[in-house]
């Protein structure tokens, strides 16, 4: 039980810290630009293809690097040209040119790398367990994605809380015409302020592509559960985005770790009735639901406190 | 004059049957290959049409089957059996007669009934379906068509072989089962559990999963499960990404259990196997074993792979094109009717060595059965995968009576 209990909170944790590396770009553009990308997770794709290609060409930590800048500036060039444009006829344009963009990168994906997963590996350098416990090997490359994640958030946080051109990327949001009357390029924010929110979602490609499956239809795959950690934390919120990857990567896997169902408790429903819907919903076990409770989360959420964990103003 | 008008317009009538017939008969026949070519199937989906077309150019290459050429349809379904059905209505209004389908058992029920109720609504336009992979055993028990043949062994079959070779093996004690949730994968753990039950009482079942179908992306919480149960041997019906993830995810973990598959050998499995360093550890059921030896299936192997550059996934694909091929020589008839006649208990030696019968009262195809494991290679074994180094080895070979479970279906004929 406490073996369980041990591993399931550092799987959580090790997920949680996956679910954040991918939701911070998305938070980080939606908080700064009120913008809200749906073609975020394609990016993510992007990063995690482009990674794949630079370790061929140049190696895993160079691809690191360079990845997230190329990608970076993919993101810039669609603010430049495409969202700026749509911009002033508000945020549905806005929403419908990412919507769009998304199903755009994952064609562009599949005409280049094809339908099939790549053949992604984790750097020799990592490829080791980190340590073991209770006869459960981690692995050094999940204690990176961690310390990467962790890395993002505190950098964030100070950039945006401590620093000038957090304060200037936040006056711009609200009152645009002030911060250009002082004397700020507003459009160059914002274009720099998506570049970094696609390059953060890159590093989430390059780093979770070899630990996930590296294929054309992962940004569908991954895309949904972002949204849910973003209204859930609180749009807009950083730490919201932080707490609430950590909140939905424990209950999922707790989840996963139960096997009790309504009719484990309650004791099996009288064999006359026969089957029919309310059997299949007696017999259902909570591992069987893990993977729809973030969503059930989201909706609750929605209800009770439609702010969000640590958001300010209503969704 | 005015005969000669007359015989001018009635010429291009009279003309109109004498030139339409050799021009339908130098006609191809096309074969509608419904299946994901997009969204999270598309990496298995692709292989499937490649394989088809692969067999189409050798058919053709050969004089095609009755002088005509054969020419695989692409229709993408998205996995999905609602996009299915339009898929196949276009394929009806394209004036195809033959589909096939291998992806997801729900999309082939939904197009086994689409099928079933089309030829009756329209007799004399009538479409067969050949489904060569959703391995749901209600398709040729309880939902059997007639219109609906199947080249791959039923998950019920495949539990057969599998179990009458755990029988044999007295170091499973406990065993795992992971399956994902919905038809297929409930079928293999109902099956798994009432075989093993009857052949082998003194085997524990430690766990009994259900996950979501392609949606989990991080399995370690199923393997600090399975960790957990104490399990010494996992069977499990997974496939696509859902394997690949699962096997890294236990090989990050340190898991060390033998593995007992359906489908290990799809896509990003076998370089999962390799990452994990389970060396002959993950097992697979299938209809042929290139590295078993048989010399055609090696030739064709070899041949496969220079053209197509993947492995051989399904030999059954072979069994099904050639028999098609096969049935409409005999019925000397490109008739869906005929040929589905012909089809009907006709005795095929498969690809991989051995005979096979395409059973009358079900349409299920009943083969020889392989047991096969993933890792290092000797002198015997020529073929790797996915450029790992390594490649299936031969375990046990299960013959047609071993593999064959009787059907429930009744039939219903036209």
């Amino acid at each position: 039980m406490l073996e369980l209990i041990v591993i399931s909170t550092l799987n959580g944790v090790l997920f949680g810290m996956l679910l954040f590396l991918l939701s911070s770009g998305l938070t980080v553009i939606f908080s700064m630009m009120g913008v809200l990308n749906f073609a975020h997770a394609s990016f993510y794709m992007l990063g995690a293809f482009f990674g794949y290609q630079l370790t061929r060409w140049i190696g895993f930590w160079p691809a690191l690097v360079l990845a997230p800048l190329l990608v970076g500036a993919i993101g810039m060039a669609v603010e430049r040209y495409g969202l700026r444009q749509t911009h002033k006829h508000g945020h549905v344009a806005e929403l419908l040119l990412t919507f769009g963009l998304a199903f755009a990168i994952e064609q562009v994906v599949q005409m280049i790398w094809g339908k099939l997963p790549m053949d992604y590996r984790v750097p020799a350098l990592l490829d080791f367990p980190a340590f073991t416990i209770f006869s459960t090997n981690y692995p050094a490359y999940k204690m990176f994605m961690l310390l990467v994640s962790v890395v993002i958030f505190i950098a964030l946080l100070i950039v945006l809380k401590r620093t000038r051109v957090g304060l200037i990327v936040q006056a711009a949001l609200t009152h645009p015409n002030m911060v250009a009357h002082l004397g700020h390029n507003v459009g160059r924010v914002f274009m720099m302020v998506f570049g970094v929110g696609t390059a953060l979602a890159a590093i989430a490609g390059v780093i979770a592509g070899p630990a996930l499956v590296t294929q054309a239809d992962m940004a569908a795959l991954l895309g949904p559960i972002l949204f849910v950690v973003i209204v859930v934390g609180g749009l807009g919120s950083l730490p919201g985005a932080f707490f609430a990857s950590l909140l939905i990567g424990l209950v999922q896997t707790f989840a996963v770790s139960v096997n009790g169902s309504l009719a484990s408790l309650f004791g099996p429903l009288d064999p006359s009735i026969g089957p029919s819907l309310l059997t299949d919903v007696w017999n259902v076990t909570i591992a069987q639901i893990a993977p729809i409770l973030p969503y059930v989360l989201l909706v609750l959420m929605l209800i009770v406190r439609p702010m969000g964990l640590m958001g300010t103003r209503e969704t | 004059m005015r005969k000669l008008m007359l015989a001018a317009l009635a010429l291009p009538v009279l003309a109109l049957p004498v030139f339409g017939a050799p021009a339908r008969a130098a006609d191809t026949v096309k074969i509608g290959y419904i299946d994901p070519l997009s969204g999270g199937g598309a990496s298995v989906g692709e292989v499937g049409l490649k394989t088809f077309q692969y067999l189409a150019d050798q058919i053709n290459a050969e004089g095609g089957i009755l002088g005509q050429k054969v020419e695989i349809v692409p229709l993408d379904n998205k996995t999905n059996p609602q996009e299915s059905l339009i898929q196949a209505q276009k394929a009806v209004d394209a004036g195809i007669h033959y589909i096939t389908q291998g992806n997801g058992s729900a999309v082939a029920a939904a197009l086994s009934d689409f099928v079933t109720k089309h030829n009756s609504r329209n007799p004399g336009k009538e479409m067969l379906y050949f489904n060569y992979a959703a391995v749901d055993p209600i398709l040729t028990n309880e939902k059997c068509s007639y219109w609906h043949f199947r080249w791959d062994a039923n998950s019920d079959i495949k539990m057969e072989a599998l179990t009458n070779y755990v029988k044999g093996v007295p170091s499973v004690k406990k065993v795992y089962l992971i399956n994902q949730d919905y038809s297929f994968g409930q079928s293999v753990r109902t099956e798994a559990r009432k075989m093993l039950a009857a052949k082998r009482p003194d085997i524990q079942i430690v766990g009994d999963e259900l996950h979501p179908l392609l949606k989990i992306t991080d399995f370690a919480p199923y393997i600090a499960k399975i960790k957990a149960s104490g399990a010494d041997s996992v069977i499990t019906g997974n496939w696509g990404q859902d394997i690949a993830l699962l096997l890294k995810a236990a090989a990050d973990a340190g898991l060390k259990v033998n593995w007992y598959t359906y489908y290990a050998g799809g896509a990003g499995g076998p370089t999962a196997i390799k990452q994990a360093g389970l060396d002959h550890q993950v097992y697979q059921i299938t209809e042929g074993v290139a590295n078993a030896g048989y010399q055609p299936a090696v030739d064709f192997e070899k041949a496969f792979r220079a053209k197509v550059g993947v492995t051989l996934w399904y030999p059954r694909a072979v069994n099904q094109m050639r028999m098609f091929k096969l049935a409409a020589e005999k019925a000397k008839s490109l008739d869906p009717v005929k040929v589905a006649a012909a089809l009907e208990g006709m005795e095929f030696d498969v690809l991989n060595g051995g005979k096979g019968i395409m059973r009358k009262e079900d349409h299920q195809f009943l083969q020889p059965i392989y047991i096969s494991s993933f890792g290092s290679r000797t002198d015997k074994e020529p073929f790797d995968e996915e450029g790992t180094g390594w490649g299936w080895k031969l375990i046990a070979k299960i013959d047609t009576a071993q593999a064959t479970v009787p059907t429930t279906c009744k039939m219903k004929r036209p």
